[in-house]
């Protein structure tokens, strides 16, 4: 008995560090190789970076989404932020630079007023998060469209755009650099930061764990609630910025963006019922979701049966991530 | 485990059959040489006024509709999803304010772009018997038809845009077409490409006959004068995806000579990817939204703007009202001029006070409320 055991020790070592390679990460690089394969081009710096800077909205969104979800909630607004940024950005700006920085100012308050409502929503009137968000993204979406008039009533001041349109050429040994994938940097540390690093992500995993323990064990649920919106819905501006900067000004630029952003965050191995996500497995995520995306692309295959790829490609990964945490556990 | 294989076998052989008897339908020989014929056609009709003029076509007798005015004017529109569908209601609703002394009342019923609700709406137009004629703008040909073939029984019924696969309408009222389209635009891209010169086509999806046909004439011509197409991808009419696309390509060829377009809306998009990536601007073939029109001349760009006018929006309108005074109308097709906006005319069409997306073959500047009811700016 005692021997099985002794024997079994370092196996078991070598298991959890494989388990510890997030599968995101395992993917990814497969799906990058197949790319690259396609199109050579990826494998230069130039390649990668151009990768990275369209990849870091969706990256961003996941880890705003990150938050929600460790902390056991849906977060569905945010593709309808999204774009509500880009159209309020293009409403408010009209095309004059000097408008930009009030504008963004602006942009940020509306997020921080959805998010607290969808928070506000979850914790005192208890609706459940995915009919919450799903009810904020009905009324965002209306009030994008109204404004608007269903098409773009203006464009975005080169300023505006800058975060992510900017790319800095002659840059040494990586030829480009995009400002996008420096914002990506920043707001991945943060939230790196927040969840890994501080009292307040460690009430978000107990709440996602279990509310009630949390609770008794003294942790302001309803505030961690509704922080975890706020942040989300910060992220989402913030996605909206970088989005309505790479591509201009579009109404549907935010479509599907929701659960594109949960799905990057379940590819990265965070629990949909809370309590367990990391901020590097939901940024991984993200970047093979993109992968994937620009991979059956790349390969030119009619969009129904790219949908059909995709949604199989992503239980897969999912599947064979609960697998090996069934296996490493 | 045969069976199912078997039954798999089988269902992906009717696939096929059915996706080469849609893609003949896409492609038809017969069609493209009746665009090009009508592309060479003088159009008849009031000068200046596009929307008022045809190409061919006989006028038929509406004497039998005849009754005293005002009238009751019915619309089943198909919706207004899309920019091009948002101005050319605009231009129908002002169209509507022209013809005020006659129109008594003008009910709109909006689909959002679902056939069952579009069904609905123009089964409950019938019915209410409010309606002196109906004006249907169908969301999609085939399930639409039943629908149209009824409303024919009760009133006389004016189809545009879209068609239905039934003669029973009093005229059907459209431009040229998608083949007209990719004519026009792959005979521009080979008169100004350099020899070998890189061509890359983007398309929005995959399906819509509007789309495939302009894809397919221009492939036909592209083919015939041996052009290298070195991409025909999908952007889903997505500003970013269509950046991203044309991003690769560049890095993959390092030069992209010309890029041909099925639809506009993303053409700046297309154009900025050559920007973020240092290279001279490609030959392009766009559309008439304004974002574009306004590119091209701050950046003198070698381009054209072909059009499927909005402006086909106020002819139905007009149409109504003569048939209920039982004056003749073109029918039982109304095929309207299909215009392009090449470099000599460009300033005619470009204005800094109109929306991105505004389509400048309107028609619109003498209709009530312009530019303001077009989003635009005094």
């Amino acid at each position: 008995m005692t021997l099985t055991l002794k024997v079994d020790r370092p196996k078991s070592r070598v298991l959890t560090l494989a388990g510890r390679v997030n599968i995101a990460v395992i993917v990814l690089i497969a799906l990058y190789l197949a790319i690259s394969v396609r199109q050579p081009i990826y494998l230069e710096p130039a390649g990668l970076m151009n990768f990275l800077r369209r990849a870091a909205p969706l990256a961003i969104l996941a880890s705003g989404q990150l938050f929600v979800l460790t902390s056991g909630g849906f977060d569905l607004s945010v593709g309808s932020l999204v774009t509500l940024t880009v159209i309020g950005g293009s409403m408010l700006t009209a095309n004059d630079p000097g408008n930009t920085w009030w504008t963004i100012a602006f942009l940020y308050t509306v997020g921080l007023i959805v998010g607290l409502l969808n928070g506000a929503v979850v914790a005192y009137l208890k609706v459940p998060s995915i009919i919450a968000t799903l009810g904020m993204l009905l009324s965002v979406n209306g009030a994008a469209m109204m404004w608007s008039g269903g098409a773009p009533r203006g464009y975005l001041p080169d300023n505006f755009r800058m975060f992510g349109r900017l790319v800095f050429h002659d840059v040494p040994i990586i030829g480009i650099f995009p400002l996008a994938i420096a914002v990506l940097a920043v707001v991945a540390s943060l939230a790196y930061w927040a969840l890994h690093r501080t009292v307040f992500g460690r009430w978000v995993f107990a709440v996602g764990d279990n509310p009630r323990a949390a609770e008794l064990g003294g942790v302001r649920v309803d505030l961690v609630r509704i922080a975890v919106f706020v942040i989300s819905a910060l992220s989402a501006v913030t996605a909206g910025i970088m989005l309505g900067g790479f591509g201009g000004v579009s109404v549907d630029v935010g479509l599907g963006l929701e659960l594109q952003a949960v799905a990057a965050c379940v590819v990265g191995g965070v629990q949909l019922m809370g309590g367990r996500g990391t901020l590097i497995g939901a940024v991984a995520g993200a970047l093979t979701l993109f992968a994937l995306f620009t991979l059956l692309t790349l390969l030119g295959l009619p969009q129904p049966l790219k949908d059909t790829a995709q949604g199989i490609i992503l239980i897969a990964a999912v599947a064979i991530g609960a697998w090996r945490r069934r296996r490493a556990a | 485990m045969r069976n199912w294989i078997c039954r798999l076998t089988a269902a992906a052989a009717l696939a096929s059959f059915a996706g080469a008897a849609m893609a003949q339908n896409f492609d038809d020989p017969k069609e493209f040489q009746a665009a090009k014929e009508l592309l060479a056609m003088k159009p008849q009709g009031p000068e200046g006024k596009p929307w008022e003029q045809h190409l061919g076509g006989k006028e038929v007798d509406t004497s039998k509709y005849k009754k005293p005015g005002p009238y009751r004017v019915c619309f089943s529109n198909a919706g207004v999803n899309n920019p091009w569908r948002v101005v050319g209601w605009t231009d129908m609703q002002a169209q509507v304010d022209v013809l005020k002394s006659d129109i008594k009342s003008f009910t709109a019923a909006d689909a959002e772009g679902k056939d069952d609700k579009q069904i609905s709406d123009i089964n409950s137009f019938v019915s209410g018997g409010n309606c002196d004629i109906l004006i249907v703008s169908p969301n999609t040909t085939a399930a639409l038809t039943p629908a149209v073939e009824a409303a024919c029984q009760k009133l006389p019924v004016i189809v545009f845009d879209r068609g239905v696969l039934t003669q029973c309408p009093v005229t059907f009222i459209n431009p040229i077409g998608g083949y007209g389209w990719g004519i026009q635009t792959a005979d521009f891209i080979v008169s100004k490409l350099p020899k070998d010169g890189k061509v890359l086509a983007l398309r929005i999806l995959p399906g819509v006959d509007v789309l495939e046909t302009r894809w397919s004439a221009a492939h036909r011509i592209f083919k015939e004068h041996g052009v290298n197409v070195v991409g025909a991808e999908f952007t889903n009419g997505d500003n970013a995806k269509t950046k991203s696309i044309v991003e690769d390509y560049i890095n993959r060829f390092g030069k992209v000579d010309a890029v041909w377009m099925d639809a506009g809306a993303t053409a700046v998009a297309a154009l900025e990817a050559f920007e973020d990536a240092g290279k001279p601007y490609p030959i392009i073939t766009g559309e008439d939204q304004e974002d574009f029109l306004q590119k091209w001349k701050a950046k003198n760009l070698t381009a054209l703007g072909p059009t499927y006018p909005t402006y086909q929006w106020r002819t139905p309108v007009i149409a109504a009202v003569r048939i209920l005074k039982g004056e003749p109308v073109i029918g039982p097709a109304w095929k309207l001029p299909q215009p392009v906006i090449t470099a000599a005319d460009l300033d005619k069409y470009v204005d800094n006070k109109m929306p991105p997306l505004h389509y400048a073959m309107c028609g619109c500047k003498d209709l009530p409320g312009y530019p303001e009811r077009w989003g635009g700016k005094k």
